[in-house]
């Protein structure tokens, strides 16, 4: 059962950033706001994603508290752009300006399960995790860190959208 | 948050604006009648129709015409979004796009620009979903334009109703064509539903068809209590 958690402030934020992602995985899920995760929910799933939110949306990284779980979580998690951010931020990465908005070239730096060599990906974000060593990068576009993971545990941050263009990123992973 | 909604007319973004009515506070409609017939942003056919629209659903209107050139109607779209902030206050814009990436880009940015949230509800959505979901809240559709293969004249003026959908789907299966027009197959124009304070009838109509490339033209309406 996968969790996916929506990161959204507006409600108009959750077709554009959540219902893709449920087309892509069609069955056995659930979706929960980040506000309301409890204790049952990470226990009975298998995996989480966290979904991103539109360019305004800033709104959980004043509510980083919602996200501590993620430290002690040790289920695969996938964060996607806004889910990246948090979970950087609550392993005490920074967050650092960093616009693209459109199609951009990710070049992959280590091999990984999700993805390989150089690909196009469409990004919507004004800002990018600066990770700590805890992390290894996986990906990279000209300007952003674009794809990070953890180095002890199967948690992926993507900052790119693998739900619009790159769904096989989102099929690999659960 | 106030919102304007970017309106052709044609079902999705009649749509879009349907999800926004249902989540959120819309104040204003925004419509760019492009004079190129074959604009990558903006839907043509019966775009003039915007206003009549507008009148149904009760929502006022910004309109601006461009000639189409390709980034030349982006500047009219962003004066135009411009103005709503100005005249209605808006926070936010909402857009109809469902797979275009080009499309959803340029809006972005224009938002970005302009300090205003974006929305696309229908972003990704799949086609025949949407469609059904359509018939479903009881929207009056018709097809206005075709511009593929194997579409042809009587199609023109067709009320999208289920056996449609089904001869839409059919025709994705076997010619790869999108069902919902996204790749600009098939332009629609919406009379009715349920954010439609009044219907429009269509008084007068024109085909003009060659091949397999056509629009219904829409010459005069009127507006009927419902």
């Amino acid at each position: 059962m996968i969790l996916i958690i929506d990161m959204n402030e507006r409600k108009l934020g959750f077709d554009e950033f959540v219902l893709p992602i449920v087309s892509i995985i069609k069955k056995n899920y659930f979706v929960k706001h980040y506000k309301k995760v409890k204790k049952g929910d990470l226990e009975k799933c298998s995996k989480v994603i966290i979904s991103g939110t539109p360019l305004k949306d800033l709104d959980y990284v004043n509510h980083l508290d919602y996200f501590e779980w993620i430290k002690d979580f040790d289920k695969p998690i996938l964060g996607i752009c806004a889910g990246m951010q948090a979970i950087g931020l609550v392993y005490g990465c920074s967050l650092v300006k960093c616009k693209e908005i459109g199609m951009q070239e990710i070049k992959t730096l280590k091999e990984n399960k999700l993805f390989s060599s150089k690909f196009q990906a469409y990004t919507l974000h004004s800002n990018a995790i600066k990770p700590t060593k805890e992390f290894e990068i996986l990906a990279k576009s000209k300007k952003c860190v674009e794809a990070i993971k953890h180095k002890q545990k199967e948690t992926y941050g993507v900052l790119f959208h693998p739900e619009v263009r790159n769904k096989e990123i989102i099929t690999k992973f659960i | 948050m106030k919102l304007g909604v970017l309106f052709s007319g044609g079902k999705d973004s009649t749509y879009a604006l349907f999800k926004a009515m249902e989540k959120d506070k819309v104040v204003c409609l925004i419509s760019i009648v492009s004079k190129n017939k074959e604009s990558y942003m903006f839907h043509t056919p019966n775009i003039n129709l915007a206003e009549m629209q507008a009148k149904a659903i009760g929502l006022p209107l910004i309109q601006k015409t461009t000639k189409g050139e390709k980034e030349k109607e982006l500047k009219e779209l962003k004066k135009a979004i411009k103005e709503a902030k100005v005249k209605f206050d808006i926070e936010g814009v909402v857009a109809g796009a469902v797979e275009s990436v080009y499309q959803a880009t340029r809006i972005q940015i224009i938002c970005d620009d302009l300090g205003l949230w974006c929305f696309n509800p229908l972003w990704k959505k799949n086609q025949e979903e949407l469609l059904r979901e359509l018939l479903a809240k009881k929207f009056d559709i018709i097809i206005s334009g075709i511009f593929a293969y194997p579409l042809v004249e009587s199609w023109l003026g067709k009320k999208i109703n289920k056996n449609v959908v089904n001869e839409l789907i059919k025709l994705k299966e076997k010619y790869k064509i999108s069902p919902t027009g996204e790749g600009g197959e098939i332009e629609t124009t919406v009379l009715n539903g349920p954010i439609f304070k009044k219907k429009i009838e269509i008084i007068d109509s024109e085909i003009e068809a060659e091949k397999h490339s056509g629009v219904f033209v829409i010459k005069k309406t009127k507006l009927i209590k419902k």
